[in-house]
């Protein structure tokens, strides 16, 4: 039974954006698809000993609302952090280091693949638990306003965040503060193997349940990369004007299982046509149709794209695996911070 | 509550003497440590669920919102989880929180923040981010307050890497204590004890630091060592004193911070002594008593002239009535016993 279709409208004209930024949009969608594809096929090797979310299939969502980001600005995300932590700039190297294991890797071998993070950059914070880093991106919002820094919180949680009540909490006190933050909510439907429907009764509407906090909400298609930038854009304007906080559903789907390599619809959680049905509304290969048509971008420029990225990518995993790892010593380190 | 006050009122503590320094209640003292945080560093605030109400979270934070403004002191919603979570993200990004709450049980609805969240970002970060903030809250006991209000919950986060707790015992380190926990670069926790408010001591004005980790005694002697913190240690100097006069000896080490624990002080005195008494204000069982008494026969063994005892709270729920009340709390005449069984 397909519960979830896609009701997106698909996609329009370019509109006014500049090709060049369109092609941008596009090759950081491409990159993270061509990234993720490169861990799901090394995955069975067992090399990267840390489980692993892929996030193929949501690539617009990441990509879309940090164009909207200055670096500066920070990003936390949920365990599913691969694409928020690639389209905010994070150091792709690292990334893999931690993910094997690495003395080097972003965060030393302590988190991997759930806590990557590059504060270099404004990828400030990740949490395993479900709803974990939404309190906390609310706190770094309280710190930007009460630093009166010019810095706008952007945090990715799924829609199960929204049945944990801390979310509720938050949304209450950004609003209460007008604190300057972007509730990205991506509503993938399911929960690990966890279908909505058991979950949050049919006629609950999250932008109208997010409005009920005293604060915007928007719901979008989150498969198109132009509508997530453009609801991106005007929610981190509000936030820097000081007119407080916005909560953003983009409706998305995720290709693959929960954890894991592959997709596991076979088991029966969900059906797989209904996957099928929104590959059909595949984000990357979705905007490049329309980059083609309009004449933006063509087949060998894509190839020449997609050489670039493997051969950035092949080189990071040859870094990682290359790397040394972590000593005994290690361990111990950083419990406690000094002073 | 006048059965409340009444009790706390009839709490009779040793006055000190003005003639050793300027005698503050220990409310007060903790009010001073705030205020000169706050003026000291712009990164603090002070926020907690009634912090700016009229009784001032026991008088601990009167005044502040009235000097500091209610962006830096401010009360909050009912939300102990996202609070605790916005205090470990405020801190993440340059601030320094002090959340505060009436009673330790409070805290439990904030476990997944502390424990999951504010313990463990700095070492999860490979040590990039730190969590500097200070959870205060101050444990009851009496009155009927029963299983949800008197919890005293140290126990539960001893074993909690990346944690600190604090126990202070004198208006004094009240003030050093908590300043000291301010200026700490990560999530420490203060406990204060319901039934010290009512306590005097001796307060330096001026800003002041208790290290974190450092016992200190309040008593010396040669027959047993008791150790312990907060109204435990003020206890068991009473009982202390009692013994005293049939010739038992007490050294009474007040360890001040649980978490990091000053074993040294503990090894130095048991190599005197060879008795351990370990007390504490709550239960026996896998908390600060259960520790110490491993640690003693783990690394002690060889100093020890008789078992290692100790005194905190069964394995049983705080009650609520008065009279099963007098069963469940230890008072210094039940720690007097124990010294006198265990000196025999």
């Amino acid at each position: 039974m397909v519960r979830h279709s896609y009701e997106g409208k698909g996609f329009g004209r370019p509109g006014s954006y500049e090709p060049a930024f369109c092609v941008e949009l596009f090759r950081r969608m491409l990159r993270i698809r061509l990234i993720e594809e490169e861990i799901e096929r090394r995955y069975p090797q067992d090399q990267m000993k840390t489980p692993i979310h892929l996030v193929i299939g949501q690539e617009a969502t990441a990509v879309g609302c940090c164009a909207a980001l200055r670096v500066s600005d920070l990003a936390y995300s949920s365990h599913r952090t691969h694409g928020v932590y690639l389209a905010k700039g994070g150091d792709l190297r690292a990334m893999l280091s931690e993910m094997h294991c690495r003395a080097n890797g972003c965060a030393g071998s302590r988190g991997g693949s759930m806590h990557l993070i590059d504060f270099g950059v404004g990828m400030a914070g990740t949490s395993a638990l479900v709803a974990g880093s939404v309190p906390i991106a609310t706190g770094a919002a309280l710190a930007a306003k009460m630093q009166r820094a010019d810095r706008v919180i952007a945090v990715f949680f799924g829609e199960a965040a929204t049945e944990e009540g801390v979310v509720s909490e938050c949304l209450n006190f950004a609003a209460l503060k007008r604190l300057p933050i972007v509730f990205f909510c991506e509503n993938n439907f399911y929960s690990v193997q966890s279908p909505l429907a058991g979950r949050q009764p049919a006629s609950r509407e999250l932008d109208h349940w997010a409005e009920s906090h005293a604060m915007p909400a928007m719901r979008i298609d989150g498969m198109n990369v132009l509508e997530v930038y453009e609801a991106a854009k005007q929610a981190v304007a509000r936030a820097k004007e000081g007119g407080g906080p916005t909560f953003i559903e983009a409706r998305v789907y995720r290709f693959r299982a929960h954890g894991g390599a592959g997709d596991d619809s076979k088991t029966g959680y969900r059906d797989v046509a209904e996957r099928e049905a929104w590959e059909k509304a595949c984000p990357v290969e979705g905007f490049y149709g329309l980059l083609e048509k309009e004449k933006i971008l063509d087949r060998p420029s894509r190839q020449a794209m997609r050489a670039e990225i493997m051969r950035e990518t092949l080189e990071a995993f040859e870094h990682a695996l290359s790397s040394a790892d972590p000593t005994e010593e290690d361990l111990h380190r950083h419990v406690y911070a000094v002073g | 509550m006048p059965w409340d006050e009444g009790l706390v009122n009839s709490l009779v503590y040793d006055a000190p003497s003005p003639a050793e320094g300027r005698v503050l209640a220990y409310p007060k003292a903790i009010n001073e440590a705030l205020d000169i945080a706050l003026g000291r560093d712009e990164r603090v605030f002070v926020l907690g669920q009634g912090v700016d109400d009229p009784s001032a979270m026991f008088g601990t934070t009167r005044g502040l919102k009235e000097k500091y403004g209610g962006e830096r002191v401010f009360d909050t919603p009912v939300a102990e989880e996202s609070m605790m979570g916005v205090s470990t993200g405020a801190a993440m990004n340059g601030m320094r929180p002090v959340y505060m709450h009436n009673r330790p049980d409070f805290i439990l609805l904030a476990f997944n923040q502390l424990v999951n969240h504010a313990a463990k970002y700095h070492y999860m970060d490979d040590g990039k981010t730190t969590v500097p903030m200070v959870v205060w809250a101050a444990i009851g006991r009496g009155w009927g307050s029963g299983a949800q209000h008197s919890q005293a919950i140290q126990g539960l986060l001893l074993g909690v890497p990346g944690l600190k707790i604090v126990m202070p015992s004198t208006p004094h380190d009240a003030k050093g204590l908590l300043l000291s926990a301010i200026a700490d670069n990560n999530p420490v926790l203060v406990f204060e004890h319901r039934w010290l408010m009512k306590k005097d001591g001796v307060v330096p004005e001026a800003h002041y630091t208790v290290p974190l980790g450092k016992g200190i005694y309040r008593r010396r002697g040669t027959h047993l060592t008791i150790a312990g913190a907060s109204h435990a240690i003020e206890l068991a100097q009473q009982a202390a004193n009692r013994v005293a006069s049939e010739g038992i000896d007490c050294e009474v080490i007040d360890l001040r911070t649980i978490k990091p624990l000053d074993q040294a002080i503990i090894e130095e005195s048991l190599s005197k002594t060879g008795r351990l008494l370990v007390v504490d204000t709550s239960w026996m069982m896998g908390g600060v008593c259960a520790e110490i008494g491993c640690l003693a026969a783990e690394k002690w063994f060889h100093l020890l002239k008789a078992p290692v005892r100790r005194v905190g709270l069964p394995d049983v729920p705080s009650p609520a009535g008065y009279a099963l009340e007098q069963f469940y709390y230890p008072d210094a005449a039940r720690i007097g016993k124990l010294i006198r069984e265990m000196c025999r």
